[in-house]
């Protein structure tokens, strides 16, 4: 796998997005306002459809199972280039949190419809290329690019 | 093909939010795992769920869906209501089940 890094050259347009922990009546706007913007670029419809999965899921998961974080889109002229960010805790196995079903969402959470376990898989299917990397009781990064053909 | 207008005028559907129905419904999905439905979602998607916060917005504005199915007469926040008027999303009540539903989406020509 490829190594985390922000690759800065020729960036259109960034957004940033500050995700907080536990807020839940706010998750999901910021992927909306990404929405949006693309949109307004007029950018193929898969592709949106595509980008929109992978800043959804990663925007949950920074509400529900992190301290709080980041999510930065970077569009460039060839692709989507999506930067997640948080101050941890982090994923001690990252093979096992990949794996569709496993969750360590707590009840409360499921009951709202959360912790099928199928966030960081939907996030890997929709990407091109998909880069994360985790230390515990420091954070995790996710880097996601969508080529728009 | 069938709109959000026509079930809500021939069938057991209240509108719940949006000014106007004039959303074409293609497929229908019911589920209440978001992940799954973010996963499986159409666009036009006719979305069954018991779920009633506000993150059923999200998912069906970004999957464009053509409407928020509420079965079994659940009752949903009038926060959530204004919400949903404010980003365009169709909100429908119904005291049918899913099984139900989707008989009538079939009947009415969704495959
Ligand atoms: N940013 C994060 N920080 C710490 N742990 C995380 C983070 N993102 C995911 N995880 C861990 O990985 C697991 C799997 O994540 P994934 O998004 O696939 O499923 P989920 O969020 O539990 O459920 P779903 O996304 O289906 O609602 C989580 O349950 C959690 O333990
Ligand atoms: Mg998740």
């Amino acid at each position: 796998m490829d190594k985390y890094f922000k690759d800065e050259r020729d960036v259109a347009m960034r957004l940033k997005y500050q995700i907080l922990r536990d807020d839940f009546t706010r998750a999901g706007e910021a992927s909306s306002k990404i929405k949006k913007v693309l949109k307004q670029l007029a950018i193929d419809a898969t592709v949106i459809r595509r980008a929109a999965i992978a800043t959804y899921e990663a925007e949950i998961n920074l509400v529900i199972h992190s301290e709080g974080g980041t999510l930065e889109v970077y569009i460039k002229p060839d692709c989507i280039e999506i930067y997640v960010e948080d101050d941890g805790p982090g994923i001690a196995d990252i093979e096992l949190a990949m794996t569709k079903g496993f969750s360590t969402a707590s009840v409360a959470v499921r009951e709202m419809g959360f912790g099928a376990g199928m966030g960081l898989p939907n996030m890997e299917k929709v990407s091109d290329n998909f880069v994360i990397e985790s230390e515990v009781g420091v954070g995790t990064n996710i880097k996601m690019t969508v080529r728009y053909i | 093909m069938i709109t959000v207008n026509d079930l809500v005028a021939n069938y057991d559907f209240t509108k719940l939010s949006a000014e106007t129905l004039n959303r074409t419904i293609e497929n229908a999905y019911s589920c209440d795992l978001l992940s799954w439905v973010m996963a499986k979602g159409k666009h036009n998607t006719a979305w069954i769920t018991v779920q009633t916060h506000n993150n059923i917005l999200a998912v069906a504005a970004l999957l464009d869906f053509a409407c928020v199915i509420i079965p079994e007469g659940i009752k949903v926040d009038t926060e959530i209501i204004e919400k949903a008027n404010e980003q365009e999303i169709i909100l429908l009540s119904t005291p049918l089940d899913a099984y139900h539903i989707f008989k009538i989406l079939y009947e009415a020509g969704i495959e």
